[in-house]
């Protein structure tokens, strides 16, 4: 009896938490994609062309970010939101500022430089390379056959 | 207006609350959730879908990181396009190179910047 509700216990840990975690990913992963497109109407306001002011708005999440996991505040709003702030383009620009800050101690080159591409790497890697393998076959299909 | 940012708010909350199911019941790790989204964006837009999500709810398709699988592929599209099959191996970066940049450029000025506040 002591272990069934030892099992209860724990299956109830489980299933709520899961429901919990995915509520706080979609209202902060909301509200960040809601400021970047905040970001981009503001830069259109000020004038810049639609493409212009959708990759400035990318490159200041990029900034903030970056910013924010300096001053330590990115971790903790990563542990109360989880995929929310990681699925975001926040979540890339953290892969890479967290690791250059702290492998600091292990040298420029093979502490900051290397370590930056922990996770950023395989993320250019697959994502270049199913780029390419795309346009191979885009040419392929639109241009030869 | 407010009802372009709803859009943007559910589409994009949607695609964070999908990652967050994985990692709590996949076990997924959170590279390999970055990883397996960005390559979810080039096929999804290779196959022409995602375009019409990023039409409906702009930012809340494009500031996740398949936003970035998007842009990889319709750059490389574009690149193609222009150039041929050479576009396949130019398009992709140079149409991410904003945004590759600057997270390198500003994650180095960070690291000299910041130091480590795990113990």
């Amino acid at each position: 009896m002591n272990s069934d509700y030892k099992k209860y216990v724990e299956d109830r840990a489980k299933r709520s938490p899961c429901i919990l975690n995915t509520l706080k990913a979609f209202v902060v992963g909301g509200l960040i994609c809601c400021i970047g497109k905040a970001f981009t109407d503001f830069y259109s306001y000020l004038g810049m062309e639609k493409d212009a002011s959708q990759t400035v708005s990318t490159v200041t999440l990029i900034f903030l970010a970056g910013l924010l996991t300096g001053i330590g505040w990115f971790r903790k709003m990563g542990k109360f939101s989880g995929a929310g702030t990681l699925v975001p383009i926040t979540g890339f620009s953290n892969a890479i500022t967290s690791p250059a800050i702290e492998n600091k101690t292990e040298g420029l080159i093979y502490g900051t430089c290397a370590k930056m591409f922990v996770i950023a790497g395989p993320v250019i890697v697959f994502g270049t390379l199913a780029s390419s393998i795309y346009g191979v076959i885009y040419y392929i299909v639109e241009k030869v056959m | 207006m407010f009802i372009e940012y709803i859009k943007v708010f559910a589409v994009g909350g949607l695609i964070c609350a999908i990652a967050q199911v994985l990692i709590d019941k996949t076990a997924m790790t959170g590279a390999r959730i970055l990883v397996s989204f960005v390559v979810a964006g080039v096929v999804l837009t290779g196959f022409g879908w995602y375009d019409k999500l990023v039409d409906f709810a702009t930012s809340g398709a494009t500031v996740p990181i398949v936003g970035f699988g998007y842009t990889l592929a319709t750059e490389t599209k574009a690149a193609v396009d222009e150039t041929g099959l050479l576009g396949a191996l130019t398009g992709g970066l140079t149409g991410t190179a904003a945004g590759i940049t600057a997270a390198v450029v500003f994650a180095f000025i960070w690291s000299l910047i910041f130091k480590s506040k795990q113990k």
